[in-house]
């Protein structure tokens, strides 16, 4: 009988050839997982540093915080508050309906429904999340519009509202998946010992489903807010682009993405007009990179504390 | 808790089947009141499936049909006219095989049952969470604990828990589902110690797969088996829990007992 010895039974008896193949693979595995927390990287530096004309032109705190948006007269203003406030107003609509009709959908889809109806419902979900915004946008302009004009008898029917509305209709399915995914992930002993007590479905869901669930329906929140202050298409076709800073949602108002998209291909390349709206670039890449990032830790949080 | 002879079964012919599958058949059995007895046999005999009728559990599975008679205290609670399952359900408590407090204070865990039921008040709900603690046995570990979140308790603190929330319904009978079979022996004796004092105001049915918890706990035994995958399972025999581990007239459950099988 042949004996090896510890260095032999490492090494083995494999060919070069094969192990070089198997370092290979797992360098192009590497290699992928890292692309995409690099371009992530490489996208912040290169605003940043597009940014970097208006931050010392102009300066970070005279942006963010100046009132006027003026960027082809004269005397030019770089201020921001009139897209953060239009922003603003336009997210506020839109979470104010995403989030409680989303809600009670997740709710209704975990709690109330068979498993049939559950993978209807999801699928039908799914594809409200592939409609093109442009498509959201021109319904917007056909319906939406007309009506918020005729309903509150505003001047125009492009207003923060009707943006806000619309791009609340696109947060949905992000809402919906993501609570009811985290509806779901409440194990099913909690609802078993709420029935046994005596309580009917509902009580048992409002009073211990939802809470245990609550931070990754927050999360979901987290992600419908990121979602509609980044979109960009239907806030640009239906807001109105107006430069002021609007008090109430029921006037045009100019968002962030909308700003950018709007103005980008009038500005000269390396002006103070390009590298101020490279700099809300970053400024709304900022935003939306710490909303992510707090639902991503409050579900991960939550997904911890079911792993008893 | 004063005893008032409330909480015995009748089951006569009971059969469970779901979908077109018959579990369980031809069960027929007397539980007397605040006493405890103790459903044996192997794994798949329907021993947890015939406790899930006691309080209608099996009704959330559905597509589950139950046929015979199963009277408590003399009421059919399968009568949909006469019985409603959530009102059962405050009668009828269950404690599950694994600890499941719910993510709130140990507080609010008692608490839960009760306010469900309409107890508002904070001193009357401060005196059942504090008298189920104590029934439960866990009161003198976590009286100054109330508001501590109940997921930083052990194991076995955690399914005194959830004794303690099923008794502040202040329900006639208690199921139990193999309730120490997930705790470690010291846990599991201070359970079977609360089953003791417990089974004088409240009737216990338990299901357990350990046959020395059985002859230590239980006042009557219950045997169950299915002799085969064709037939469904169904109840050997049932008698004292003296007489069944000493002296049982069937020869399975002897074979049972002595662990020849199973």
């Amino acid at each position: 009988m042949k004996h090896l010895t510890i260095s032999q039974l490492k090494q083995g008896d494999r060919p070069d050839s094969s192990r070089a193949v198997e370092l290979f693979i797992k360098f192009l595995i590497t290699l992928s997982g890292w692309t995409a927390i690099l371009v992530l990287a490489a996208i912040a530096i290169f605003l940043f540093l597009s940014g970097m004309r208006a931050m010392q032109e102009i300066g970070v705190i005279n942006m963010l915080f100046g009132e006027s948006w003026f960027p082809t007269s004269k005397n030019q203003q770089f201020g921001f508050l009139p897209a953060i406030t239009g922003s603003l107003w336009a997210t506020l609509v839109a979470l104010s309906i995403s989030v409680p009709l989303g809600i009670m959908s997740a709710v209704f889809i975990s709690e109330f429904t068979g498993k049939r109806v559950k993978e209807v419902a999801k699928s039908i979900i799914e594809f409200m999340a592939a409609i093109p915004s442009v498509v959201l946008g021109l319904i917007g302009l056909s319906i939406l519009a007309p009506w918020v004009r005729e309903t509150f008898g505003t001047a125009t029917g492009l207003t923060a509202m009707t943006a806000g509305m619309m791009v609340g209709f696109m947060c949905l399915p992000t809402i919906i998946s993501i609570a009811e995914d985290a509806l779901h992930a409440v194990p099913n002993e909690l609802r078993q010992g709420s029935a046994a007590l005596g309580n009917t479905r509902w009580q048992t869901t409002y009073k211990v489903v939802i809470p245990a669930a609550s931070s990754g329906i927050f999360a979901a929140v987290m992600l419908g807010l990121g979602r509609a202050i980044g979109e960009t298409m239907v806030v640009l076709m239906l807001a109105g682009n107006a430069g002021i800073i609007p008090t109430d949602p029921l006037v045009s108002v100019r968002t962030l993405p909308g700003t950018i998209a709007n103005e980008m291909g009038e500005t000269v390349r390396g002006g103070l007009h390009y590298s101020a709206l490279f700099f809300m670039g970053f400024f709304l890449f900022a935003v939306t990179f710490m909303i992510n990032l707090a639902a991503d830790v409050v579900l991960e949080r939550q997904r911890r504390r079911w792993r008893r | 808790m004063v005893s008032n002879n409330l909480g015995s079964f009748e089951l006569t012919d009971v059969s469970v089947t779901y979908g077109s599958e018959t579990a369980v058949a031809g069960v027929t059995m007397h539980i007397p009141a605040e006493s405890v007895t103790a459903l044996i046999g192997p794994s798949g005999c329907g021993k947890s499936t015939l406790l899930r009728c006691l309080n209608r559990m099996n009704d959330e599975i559905g597509n589950v049909t139950i046929e015979g008679k199963l009277l408590l205290d003399g009421v059919d609670i399968y009568d949909s006219r006469a019985v409603d399952p959530v009102e059962l359900r405050k009668r009828v408590g269950q404690v599950f095989q694994k600890p499941n407090p719910f993510p709130m204070t140990i507080f609010d865990n008692v608490a839960y049952g009760p306010r469900t039921h309409g107890v508002k008040k904070k001193s009357e709900l401060d005196q059942i969470v504090e008298e189920s603690l104590r029934r439960a046995a866990l009161w003198k570990e976590v009286k100054d604990l109330l508001k501590k979140h109940a997921f930083e308790l052990s194991g076995g603190q955690q399914q005194r828990l959830c004794i303690a929330r099923a008794l502040a319904t202040e329900p006639e009978v208690l199921l139990m589902d193999e309730p120490a079979s997930s705790l470690d022996p010291i846990s599991t004796q201070q359970i079977e110690d609360t089953i003791a004092t417990l089974k004088e105001s409240v009737t216990i049915v338990i299901v357990t797969h350990n046959m020395q918890q059985a002859a230590r706990v239980s006042d009557q035994t219950a045997f169950m088996l299915r002799d085969s995958m064709e037939r469904p399972a169904s109840l050997v025999e049932m008698g004292e829990t003296r007489m069944m581990f000493t002296n049982p007239s069937d020869k399975r459950t002897e074979e049972y007992i002595t662990g020849r099988f199973g």
